[in-house]
């Protein structure tokens, strides 16, 4: 465990000049109004890879890429690249323009493996190539679908399909004697969501596995260039329903990054607590499910019920199990009652007390225990390279909690420790969750001390058009990033949505291979990632 | 074993009565929107708010019809807020399932003011009379057939056409001691061959279209299908789009509609008893859905 560290230094000040990048010129966009939480810097196509490598060995994460169609005002494509360092609590954006003519951008997947889904994902969604890209096969859209660019401000919403025909996705394949495949999905036998997996077996272990994602591909962030401000926010929390308050508060945080505006700090407080409360719901939750998932019934039973009891206290505050409709611009849609406040803290007692028997009863089975430990390892150097965050990544070793690390809400003012642990197995997952609920409910009690009373809400004007901004939450899967510029009208031009689930589905990959297929289940709950997340 | 059995006898019983006895709802609960018809003045505020066009308004020859749709809605509860004349209030009311589409949609015709503001109700009219007459025929039979068939023990395949995965995490607590769908006869099972009724959520995808039909074709007859959340019904706040259908009805016929942005656990069980014909005998006695007290779990 390591102290949350509430100094930060301002480590950008002192990288970006190497790259010929003074502070003089930060945060110049001439075809935007861009907000001063972040630093922004303009790089030349040709510059671009050595800059983008060169700032992954000066010690900085790169935490997503995303495309922007600005050929209608006559500049191009924008790339743009979100770097963050553990020294420095304000992300970078290092934008790049692609002239409409060349369509053509340097690849740093070969470097950069995290970032080799949204690189093609970019070449799906604008028809862009990603110069030198190890596997530059479609992602996002399946190989069946038409030739077709959908975030293309040309592309209208509305556009009927033709029927589709052919192969979605080949896969590479299964070749040798004895070695043979498991196709499974999209419709898999448990109450989840749709995916294609293929496994290629010897035997019982997996040799490899492959993905074939984005079944539940709807159309979101197009969506959004739709909607007002307002009412985006209610397809942020549609973006994957067991995140929905974290969205919520990622695309809201956006906003008003983009206004200037202050929260009310009543409003931070509220925040925090939902925000830890979908944590604990989530979490326990998935502890019942590992556990179910090597026959433990009876402690998935009981976890079960302890989630039921954290969704009922959604519903006291928030009138909504998934915490949905109470996030807006501004802060809080209502305020909270003293009676609701004091049956929260009723109720969380309880859930306390609850939660160290459940434990105590997992801790009782040794067979749980040896099911779960070396199972689905996922080693430290692996998470780093792929860009794993969140739960998945604290347990393999990536020391990052934007919590604590970019705070946001009321996590400022709150004193918490971010586990982490080596071992990056089923069991390593799982304790990560363990200690992480028990942060929540330090966090949860000094919050509710400090929930002093106040405006909830501060009344946020129309925003100008052309206002970019980034709003970042730590969900309880990992970091979720909203990115956003207005257009006109008080509308949406573009929201680019990075759900941690993105990040991590490499994981899987790696975790399982080695491991017996009946252990699957158990592997893939332990990283319970969004199919909808990833693929919107 | 000792562990287990003592935290067993400490915890107790802990699954609700519902639908036997009334459900407990906790009193903050965002249920339906509910409408005051009669001497509503001025819908525009309201259907400004929505964010899905639940609430709609088209304006002909000095009259104007207002349409609401619940099974757009997502009970955001926007309307009651925008609307200061008190006419929308949010009611606790989760039991919305309904067996024709049409149901869920209500009507509501005005003649206008000179200062764009309704008069008097000329008009209020919900489902379609057609399909009532329609059905009515063969609904009693058709009813009793599945009853017959399925009534007593129902095998439930889900399958997710795209939700954003708020419905299933609602699906799944139905699974737990608390809902506890079981003793109903009621189970989830892992193959649409195996299955009576298919719960579907999400807009349709695209991508899942062919997915949907062929589990659809997969399970034998009689089968039951139900679309579940606003998405299942109408597309929700996805709507119709390059990748999405715009709700389960357009690519398999649909035997029931259960309201909700998730649905609630009861509201789910209740929709799929609706679909049973079972419904109706567990509720001889009236409903409230109202209830001070919180669940002890």
């Amino acid at each position: 465990m390591t102290q949350p560290s509430k100094v930060f230094t301002s480590k950008f000040d002192e990288i970006l000049p190497h790259y010929g990048f003074s502070s003089a010129g930060w945060n110049e966009a001439n075809d935007a109004e861009v907000s001063k939480a972040e630093i922004h810097v303009v790089v030349t196509l040709t510059d671009l890879r050595s800059t983008v490598t060169g700032l992954i060995e000066d010690g900085c994460r790169l935490a997503s890429i995303f495309a922007e169609d600005r050929t209608s005002v006559g500049l191009g494509f924008l790339i743009c690249y979100v770097f963050d360092h553990r020294q420095d609590c304000r992300f970078l954006l290092l934008r790049t323009v692609v002239s409409e003519m060349s369509k053509a951008f340097p690849s740093v997947s070969a470097r950069i493996p995290a970032v080799n889904w949204q690189e093609r994902e970019i070449q799906d969604m604008f028809g862009l190539v990603a110069k030198g890209h190890p596997n530059p096969r479609r992602v996002a859209l399946h190989d069946n679908w038409p030739d077709i660019h959908p975030l293309r401000k040309d592309f209208p919403i509305d556009t009927v399909l033709p029927p589709f025909h052919g192969e979605r996705h080949v896969y590479r394949p299964t070749l040798g004697e004895g070695v043979f495949q498991i196709p499974v999905g999209p419709v898999h036998a448990g109450i989840i969501e749709p995916g294609h997996f293929n496994f290629a077996v010897a035997g019982e272990p997996i040799l490899y596995l492959q993905l074939r994602m984005f079944y539940t591909h709807k159309g979101t962030e197009k969506r959004f260039e739709h909607l007002t401000v307002r009412n985006a926010v209610y397809l942020a929390e549609s973006i994957s329903g067991d995140s929905g308050f974290s969205h919520g508060t990622a695309f809201c945080q956006a906003v008003e990054r983009a206004a200037g505006a202050e929260v009310p700090i009543r409003a931070k407080r509220m925040r925090t607590i939902l925000l830890e409360l979908e944590r604990l719901y989530n979490h326990v939750g998935d502890i019942g499910a590992i556990v179910n998932d090597v026959g433990f019934a009876v402690a998935n039973a009981h976890a079960a019920r302890l989630r039921e009891m954290i969704l009922n206290i959604n519903e006291e505050l928030a009138g909504s199990r998934l915490l949905r409709g109470v996030v807006c611009p501004g802060g809080m849609r209502h305020d909270w009652t003293d009676r609701q406040i004091a049956r929260c803290r009723e109720s969380l007692h309880h859930f306390d007390a609850e939660f160290t028997d459940l434990m105590a009863l997992i801790d009782s089975s040794d067979s749980t225990r040896d099911r779960l430990e070396h199972t689905g390892t996922l080693h430290p150097g692996k998470a780093v390279d792929l860009g794993i965050v969140g739960v998945s990544g604290r347990a393999s070793g990536v020391d990052r909690d934007l919590r604590r690390d970019h705070p946001y809400a009321a996590y400022d003012e709150v004193s918490f420790d971010v586990p982490v642990y080596q071992e990056g197995d089923v069991f390593s997952r799982m304790l990560v969750r363990v200690d992480e609920i028990r942060q929540s409910m330090r966090i949860l009690k000094d919050v509710l001390d400090r929930l002093a009373p106040g405006p909830c809400r501060t009344a946020l004007s129309q925003l100008p058009a052309n206002c970019v901004a980034l709003g970042a939450v730590e969900g309880w899967r990992g970091e979720i990033l909203h990115w956003i510029r207005t257009g006109p009208d008080g509308r949406l031009d573009r929201c680019k949505i990075k759900d941690p689930s993105l990040n991590n589905w490499p994981a899987l990959v790696e975790a399982v291979q080695g491991n017996i297929v009946p252990d699957f289940p158990v592997i893939n709950k332990s990283f319970n990632l969004s199919y909808s997340g990833t693929d919107r | 074993m000792f562990h287990i059995l003592k935290k067993a006898a400490q915890t107790g019983l802990v699954t609700i009565g519902y639908p036997d006895r009334s459900a407990q709802i906790p009193e903050n609960f965002r249920g339906a929107p509910s409408f005051e018809f009669a001497g509503w003045q001025d819908a525009r505020p309201a259907a400004d708010a929505c964010p899905t066009g639940a609430i709609s308004i088209e304006e002909s020859e000095a009259r104007r019809r207002v349409t609401i749709d619940y099974g757009l809605c997502i009970y955001c509860g926007q309307c009651a807020e925008a609307d200061l004349s008190g006419a929308v209030k949010i009611t606790r009311n989760f039991e919305l399932a309904v067996r024709e589409r049409s149901d869920l949609v209500t009507t509501a015709d005005y003649p206008l003011t000179s200062d764009g503001r309704q008069g008097d109700l000329a008009g209020l009219r919900t489902g379609s009379t057609a399909a009532h007459g329609r059905l009515q025929a063969v609904e009693a039979k058709l009813q009793q057939r599945i009853q017959d068939v399925l009534g007593r023990s129902l095998a439930v395949r889900e399958v997710d056409a795209g939700s954003c995965n708020g419905c299933e995490i609602e699906i799944n607590a139905l699974n737990n001691p608390v809902y506890d769908l079981e003793r109903l006869g009621i189970h989830f099972v892992a193959s649409p061959r195996h299955a009576d009724m298919l719960l579907v959520t999400g807009p349709v995808t695209r991508n899942m279209e062919l997915a949907l039909q062929k589990t659809y074709r997969a399970t034998p007859t009689p089968k039951i299908v139900i679309a579940v959340g606003a998405c299942g019904i109408s597309g929700g706040i996805f709507g119709n789009n390059y990748a999405t259908i715009g709700g389960v009805n357009a690519v398999v016929p649909v035997d029931v509609f259960i309201p909700g942005c998730p649905p609630r656990p009861q509201a789910l069980l209740h929709g799929i008893l609706l679909a049973l014909g079972r419904m109706e005998q567990r509720l001889a006695s009236s409903h409230a859905v109202c209830s001070e007290k919180s669940n002890g779990f």
